[in-house]
C-alpha cells in the first residue's frame, strides 16, 4: 500500500466549482489523522489538462491527468472504471471526492469495481481501529459513527463541510495515466444538454416565500406568489405541496427537494417537519407564518407571526405597496 | 410493441416528524411511535414502472430486501398498480436493521439473477438515487455492476423507444441527457413524476396477492455502523411580531431593516 491519498476532481467539461476543490479538504484531514502522507489529484479527460496548473495549491505534490479517447465527456461508468484502474495501479491509502451526485455516483462506480466499500458523506475521520468515521443519514439531520476496514478507504466529504480554498502555493508535478477502457465505457456518458433559462431561481434568490398545507390549494398560492414578486423572490413549498399537485417538484424545499440559503425564508404554513428544515435551515434569517403557535417551525425560527396566511400576506403586499406609494 | 419487463427496488423507512428520536442507547430510531412509508426516490421509481408499463404493456414487479414489515411497502406498490412483488428478507433485519451496502447490493443482485433465470431478464431496473435513511448512494450501482448493466443516477426524467432509454438527469443550468440501451438499471429522484395514491380494486387486489419470499444470508462488507447522534440544532429565541394582519407593519419593517423591500 502506497501513502498517497487520491482526490478525484470533478468538473465539467474542465470547469471545476468550489465544491470540487472541498475533496482536498477531506483528504487534508485525512493526512492530519494520519491516514497517508501525500495527496494525487486525479484530473479526468484531456479536456481537463489545464487544471493541473493549479491543483498544488490545493495540498497535491502530483496530478495524474487521465488520457484516453473515450474520455471525452462525463460518464459515470467511465470515470468509476479509472479510478478502480488508478486504485489497483498506486494501491492509495485512499480515495476521496466531494459528495455530490457526481461524487458519490463515480466513487460508487469505483468501490463496486473493486469490491470496497465506500462511505458518502462523511464530516469527520479519526484513525481507529481502522477509520473512525462520522457521516450524514436522513440529509444531515442524523450523524452516524461507523467504522471502516478496508485496504483502501473511499470517502466522499459531505458538501459544504471541508474548505475548498487553496493551502498553499505549491506546484504539483504531472503524470499521464492511459486507462483501458472497451467501447462499453462510454455507453453512458452525457449525449446532450437541456439549458433551462436562469432568472431569479429558489436557489438564487435573496427571499423565499414558502408555502405549506396550510396554503390549502393551488390557488391558494396567489397571494405568496404576489408576495414574492413584490420582493424579487421565489415561491418555494413543502413536500405535501408538491404530492397534492398545487406546485411543482422544482419548487420543494427539503431533503428530497432543494437546498437553500436565502436571506430571509417566509415559512406559510408549514410545520417544520425534519426533512422539511435540512432544506432551509441554512437560511439567514426564518420568518415562520403559522396558526399554530406551538409549530415547530415557530419554534425553530427567528420571527414568528401567528395567525391565518390567507389574511396575512395580503395584508403585508398592501403594506409595501402603501410604503412604496408614499415614499 | 415491445413490451417492458420491470423491475424496482424499494426500501422501507420510518417517517419521523418534527425530530428524530433516538433509543436511549442511541443504536436506532425510537421508532415506537412512528408511521413507515416507502423511501421517497423509489415511491417515484414504483410510479414510473407503472406509467411505462400502461404505455408499453408488460409488467411491474417491485422487489425488496427487508424485515417482515417491510410486506407493508410491498403491499402498498401493489394497491397503486405494479402487478407482482418479491420479498427477501433475514432474520437479522426484524426491527429495521440496516445491512451494509455491499451486503444489501449482493442480496438484490442475487435474487435479481434468480428471478431472471425462471422468468427471464428486466428490461429496466429502477432504484431510488439514495435511502432516505441510510443515504448510502451506492446500492444500485453496486447491483448493476454484479449484473454487468449500465447504470446513470440522479435521473428525473424518462422515455423509453425502440430498444433503449432516454433518461434526464438535473444539473445547475438545467438537464444532462443519457442513453442507455436496454437492459438498463436507472437510479431516480423524486420529481421524477407526481405518484398516484391506491385505488379501491388496487387495495383489495394488494390484500390478495401471494409475495414469494426469499431468504438471503447477510455478507457484511468493510463499513460497520456503530451509533447515531442527532446533528446539533441551533436553539433560538423566537421574537414574535405580531398576531393577524395587524402583524404586517412590524412584517414589513423586519423586511426593510434587512433590506430586501
Ligand atoms: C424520507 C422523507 C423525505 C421527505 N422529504 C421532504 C422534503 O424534501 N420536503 C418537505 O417539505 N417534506 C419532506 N418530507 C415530508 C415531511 O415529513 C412532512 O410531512 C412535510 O414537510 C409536512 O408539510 P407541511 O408542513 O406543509 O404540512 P403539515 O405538517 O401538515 O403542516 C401544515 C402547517 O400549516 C399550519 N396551517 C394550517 N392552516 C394554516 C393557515 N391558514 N395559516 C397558517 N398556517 C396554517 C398548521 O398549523 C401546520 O403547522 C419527507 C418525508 C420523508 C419520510
Amino acid at each position: 500500500m502506497s501513502n498517497e491519498i487520491l482526490v478525484v476532481v470533478e468538473h465539467d467539461r474542465g470547469e471545476v466549482t468550489e465544491t470540487s476543490y472541498q475533496a482536498f479538504g477531506l483528504a487534508r484531514t485525512l493526512l492530519s489523522a494520519g491516514v497517508g502522507t501525500s495527496i494525487t489529484a486525479v484530473v479526468i479527460g484531456a479536456e481537463a489538462d489545464a487544471l493541473a496548473a493549479g491543483i498544488g495549491s490545493y495540498g497535491a505534490g502530483l496530478s495524474v491527468l487521465v488520457h484516453h479517447a473515450e474520455l471525452t465527456d462525463y460518464a459515470p461508468e467511465a470515470w468509476g472504471d479509472v479510478v478502480a484502474q488508478l486504485i489497483a495501479s498506486r494501491a492509495p491509502a485512499a480515495v476521496v471526492a466531494t459528495g455530490t451526485d457526481r461524487g458519490n455516483e463515480v466513487l460508487a462506480h469505483a468501490a463496486a469495481i473493486a469490491d470496497l466499500p465506500f462511505a458518502a458523506n462523511v464530516t469527520d475521520v479519526s484513525l481507529a481501529d481502522g477509520l473512525g468515521l462520522t457521516r450524514v443519514r436522513w440529509g444531515g439531520s442524523l450523524l452516524e459513527q461507523s467504522r471502516l476496514h478496508a485496504p483502501v478507504y473511499v470517502l466522499s466529504g459531505s458538501a459544504h463541510t471541508f474548505t475548498g480554498e487553496p493551502s498553499g502555493d505549491a506546484a504539483a508535478t504531472t503524470e499521464v495515466f492511459e486507462p483501458t477502457l472497451d467501447a462499453s465505457a462510454a455507453r453512458t456518458r452525457v449525449v446532450d444538454r437541456v439549458t433551462l433559462a436562469a432568472g431569479i431561481t429558489l436557489t438564487t434568490a435573496a427571499v423565499v416565500v414558502s408555502g405549506g398545507r396550510g396554503v390549502g390549494s393551488a390557488d391558494g398560492f396567489a397571494p405568496l406568489t404576489e408576495l414574492a414578486d413584490l420582493l424579487g423572490g421565489a415561491v418555494g413549498c413543502s413536500r405535501v405541496v408538491t404530492n397534492n399537485g398545487w406546485r411543482p417538484h422544482s419548487d420543494q424545499v427539503g431533503q428530497t427537494g432543494k437546498r437553500i440559503a436565502p436571506e430571509l425564508y417566509i415559512a406559510c404554513g408549514i410545520s417544520g417537519a425534519i426533512q422539511h428544515w435540512v432544506g432551509m435551515m441554512a437560511s439567514k434569517h426564518v420568518l415562520a407564518i403559522n396558526t399554530d403557535n406551538e409549530a415547530n417551525m415557530v419554534g425553530k425560527a427567528e420571527y414568528a407571526v401567528i395567525g391565518d396566511l390567507h389574511k396575512i400576506l395580503p395584508a403585508v403586499s398592501d403594506e409595501i405597496r402603501r410604503r412604496r406609494a408614499s415614499a | 410493441m415491445v413490451e417492458l419487463r420491470i423491475l424496482v427496488c424499494v426500501k422501507r423507512v420510518p417517517a419521523p416528524g418534527a425530530r428524530i428520536t433516538l433509543t436511549a442507547d442511541h443504536q436506532g430510531i425510537d421508532a415506537k411511535n412512528l408511521g413507515f412509508t416507502t423511501s421517497p426516490h423509489e415511491e417515484c421509481a414504483v410510479e414510473e414502472a407503472i406509467r411505462l408499463v400502461e404505455t408499453h404493456g408488460g409488467s411491474a414487479t417491485v422487489l425488496t430486501l427487508g424485515a417482515v414489515e417491510a410486506d407493508e411497502q410491498l403491499r402498498y406498490a401493489v394497491s397503486v398498480g405494479v402487478n407482482s412483488a418479491v420479498h427477501v428478507t433475514h432474520a437479522s433485519l426484524a426491527g429495521g436493521a440496516d445491512w451494509d451496502a455491499q451486503a444489501t447490493a449482493r442480496a438484490l443482485a442475487d435474487a435479481i439473477s434468480s428471478l431472471e433465470a425462471t422468468d427471464g431478464a428486466f428490461d429496466l431496473i429502477l432504484f431510488g438515487n439514495e435511502s432516505a435513511d441510510s443515504g448510502g448512494f451506492q446500492v444500485g450501482v453496486r447491483v448493476a455492476r454484479q449484473l454487468g448493466r449500465a447504470i446513470v443516477n440522479g435521473i428525473k426524467g424518462i422515455v423509453v423507444e425502440n430498444g433503449s432509454v432516454t433518461a434526464q438527469r438535473e444539473s445547475t443550468s438545467g438537464f444532462e441527457v443519457y442513453q442507455l440501451a436496454l437492459p438498463a438499471v436507472l437510479g431516480v429522484k423524486e420529481g421524477l413524476n407526481l405518484p398516484r395514491y391506491p385505488t379501491l380494486p388496487g387495495r383489495l387486489k394488494s390484500k390478495k396477492v401471494e409475495v414469494p419470499v426469499l431468504t438471503a444470508e447477510p455478507m457484511p462488507g468493510g463499513l460497520a455502523t456503530l451509533s447515531f447522534d442527532n446533528a446539533a440544532e441551533l436553539v433560538v429565541e423566537t421574537t414574535m411580531l405580531g398576531t393577524g394582519p395587524e402583524a404586517a407593519p412590524a412584517i414589513v419593517d423586519l423586511l426593510e431593516e434587512l433590506g430586501l423591500v
